[in-house]
């Protein structure tokens, strides 16, 4: 599609990558961890008869278990996988994290910014680092969505959504 | 039956007021944008696009989402046929003989062959439900916690034995959804369980958060992995060529009944409408005299997923209004949604909320004709949507999905949830874990511990009581059978063949 990503030499991130077979080992193994967290957490509330039945960490134990032996077959399957299929080259993922890691920082200045700011700067900023475009037509959809985004959310529908200092002095 | 049908009536005239015809049109366009966008699909579509409901009345607002859904279900077959690019998971069968037609300048048939047979699957899955529907809820008035727990089984089972995917992935994603689901507030001894001392997860997780998570971020993730350049090709739809190709359709009714039928039996036991267009697809290549023309740009071969993938889309809503087990995650949201909207899913719906489910019901044959005649008239506008690059696109859908994420709970930790669920998502699509087991787990959690539990209360912890009549052993038993029907379909194969090779 748009102009790549993080600068990287070509001949090497078309063909270079993490094997598919150590993704499946790391999926099934982030698994198993959920498992223990899950049967860890029922343990501590109970597992047992109590006096209404079934105590609380009855379900969530058993669950537990389920995921536990399912992941430790789903680990087995991906132990014998051939490990020569990429799982991607680093040239799209280096795609993914150009999207996973604006975002990201997006989330997490959210509650501070408030979500218009955040909105234009991540819109105007994708179009221009990702997509090449000038910073004029970038800055105008920028701005230009989260405007109608206010109009529809808090004008119409009447849904308050997070506001930050730059709104509180427009007063709005 | 008689009281059914001007219950019915009752619901047109209920459907047929104007402001919820406004809504009705407003959701269909709206889905079919959701449908045809990457990232944006029926089940975070609609999820991202409740809160702005909580302020109707529950008729209009299921109106308007459920139209979201038909149009979601139009939209697919667009990017299919004019892009090669399957806009939803159950539309990719589509692909195989409507962009082929593109190519051959037949995309103009092939919409609409492909929106005429869509409309024709989802017309007869409303009927199905009309008639079914009522008699199912008053069937399942009579269910107790075991019956309860064991039609979750069943749902549950066939996901495992009849879904593509390899059955531990499926398993494991599955049982995730249930511990996700149990985090919080116990609902049956009111104490906290597995929240490890955060208060963020005192509610637990809500499933909304993790539909447009997973569906949508997830989808965007994937969608940039692939680099994907619409090259689309030019989409002419004229009034001659709908008559034209309306007039060759008939000749394809063996092909339509079958993939209703397919769709229907797909959509209800919830193994949904992806794996209904391929079987149908399949068996359509199999039984057809064309069979050896399809994936060439044969019409049989647009209509036969796309009527298939309608029908299971559609009656997808039967065992979640008569029994409240949603049978796809879309229908999930649904029932998402009739819970905020302070409604009880389930049989009860069928007596309680009479206006509700019949409007509902009545807007679902409405519905998919409004959104077959806005579809046959505005593809050139969808396809320009299409046209709009990447890079535009995606940081506006990524807005759209952090702020609906927020205004579930209007809650900011909701958002950043949202984003580790959906760098989940895209692990879990790349190495084959299917996320609607998940998404369907997460929402039927808390009930079907609930019904287990009572079950055991009731029986003093004895599993027995799952087989202690004939009703319950039953359904059990189809679980079980469901469960393994992946092994039960290989010994028969293998059974078959030896007589055969003798």
């Amino acid at each position: 599609m748009s102009k790549s990503g993080p600068s990287k030499p070509g001949a090497l991130m078309a063909t270079d990558g993490p094997p598919h077979r150590t993704i499946e080992i790391a999926v099934a193994i982030a698994c198993l961890i959920f498992a223990v967290i899950t049967i860890l957490g029922s343990l501590q509330v109970g597992i047992g008869w109590g006096a209404e039945g079934p105590q609380s960490g009855f379900f969530p134990f058993y669950i537990g278990l389920i995921v536990l032996g399912s992941s430790l077959v789903n680990l087995r399957h991906a132990w014998a996988l051939d490990p020569t299929p990429l799982f991607a080259n680093w040239g799209q993922l280096g795609q993914v994290l150009a999207v996973v890691i604006p975002t990201t920082v997006y989330v997490l200045v959210l509650p501070y910014t408030g979500i218009y700011l955040a909105s234009m700067v991540l819109i105007a900023g994708f179009m221009i680092w990702l997509g090449g475009y000038r910073w004029t037509l970038s800055a105008a959809i920028g701005i230009a969505i989260p405007v109608a985004i206010y109009l529809m959310f808090e004008k119409w529908f009447l849904v308050p959504l997070p506001k930050g200092p730059i709104e509180d002095w427009l007063g709005l | 039956m008689l009281e059914d049908i001007g219950n019915l009536f009752h619901g047109f005239a209920v459907v047929i007021q104007p402001l919820n015809i406004l809504l009705m049109v407003i959701g269909i366009l709206l889905g079919v944008i959701i449908g045809v966008l990457p990232g944006l699909g029926g089940a975070n579509g609609i999820a991202i696009l409740l809160p702005l409901t909580f302020s109707m009345s529950p008729t209009s607002a299921i109106i308007m989402l459920s139209c979201i859904y038909w149009g979601a279900l139009f939209g697919g077959a667009i990017t299919s046929v004019l892009f090669n690019i399957p806009g939803e998971p159950w539309s990719v069968a589509t692909t195989f003989d409507g962009y082929p037609m593109a190519q051959q300048g037949k995309a103009g048939e092939a919409l609409t062959a492909a929106f005429t047979s869509s409309f024709v699957g989802a017309l007869f899955a409303v009927i199905v439900i009309t008639l079914v529907a009522p008699l199912v809820a008053s069937f399942a008035l009579e269910f107790g916690p075991a019956e309860k727990f064991s039609v979750f089984f069943l749902a549950f089972c066939s996901f495992i034995g009849m879904g593509k995917e390899p059955p531990f992935k499926t398993l494991a994603s599955m049982m995730i959804g249930f511990a996700l689901a149990a985090v919080g507030l116990d609902s049956v001894t009111g104490s906290l369980r597995l929240t490890f001392g955060f208060t963020e997860l005192l509610n637990g997780f809500d499933f909304l958060i993790a539909v447009i998570g997973l569906f949508g971020i997830g989808e965007i993730l994937l969608t940039m992995e692939e680099g994907l350049s619409f090259k689309g090709k030019a989409a002419g739809i004229n009034p001659r060529v709908v008559l034209e190709t309306w007039k060759e359709l008939p000749r394809y009714w063996a092909v339509s009944i079958r993939s209703c039928l397919i769709g229907c039996w797909m959509g209800i036991s919830p193994a949904g409408a992806t794996p209904a267009s391929f079987m149908s697809y399949g068996i359509a290549k199999r039984i057809s005299k064309r069979g050896d023309n399809f994936g060439r740009g044969e019409i049989e071969g647009v209509v036969a997923p796309e009527t298939a993938a309608h029908a299971a889309g559609t009656s997808a809503l039967l065992p979640m209004l008569s029994l409240g087990v949603p049978g796809s995650p879309t229908a999930a949201v649904l029932l998402g949604g009739l819970l905020i909207w302070g409604l009880q899913p389930g049989p009860l719906l069928f007596v309680e909320q009479k206006d509700f489910v019949w409007g509902l019901i009545a807007s679902m044959y409405l519905g998919n004709l409004v959104g077959l005649l806005i579809v046959l008239t505005c593809v050139p506008l969808f396809a320009a949507i299409l046209r709009i690059p990447f890079s535009i696109i995606a940081p506006i859908i990524l807005v759209i999905c952090a702020i609906g994420a927020y205004t579930v709970h209007n809650s900011s930790f909701d958002v950043v949830l949202m984003m580790v669920f959906g760098v989940v998502g895209y692990a879990m699509k790349k190495t084959g874990y299917p996320l609607a087991p998940m998404v369907l787990a997460i929402v039927l959690g808390d009930k079907a511990e609930e019904a287990f539990r009572q079950s055991l209360l009731a029986s003093g912890g004895k599993l027995g009581i799952f087989f202690s009549n004939g009703l319950v052993g039953t359904i059990m038993v189809l679980g079980l059978i469901a469960l393994f029907w992946g092994v039960i379909a290989k010994g028969w194969s293998r059974l078959r063949r030896v007589p055969h090779a003798a």
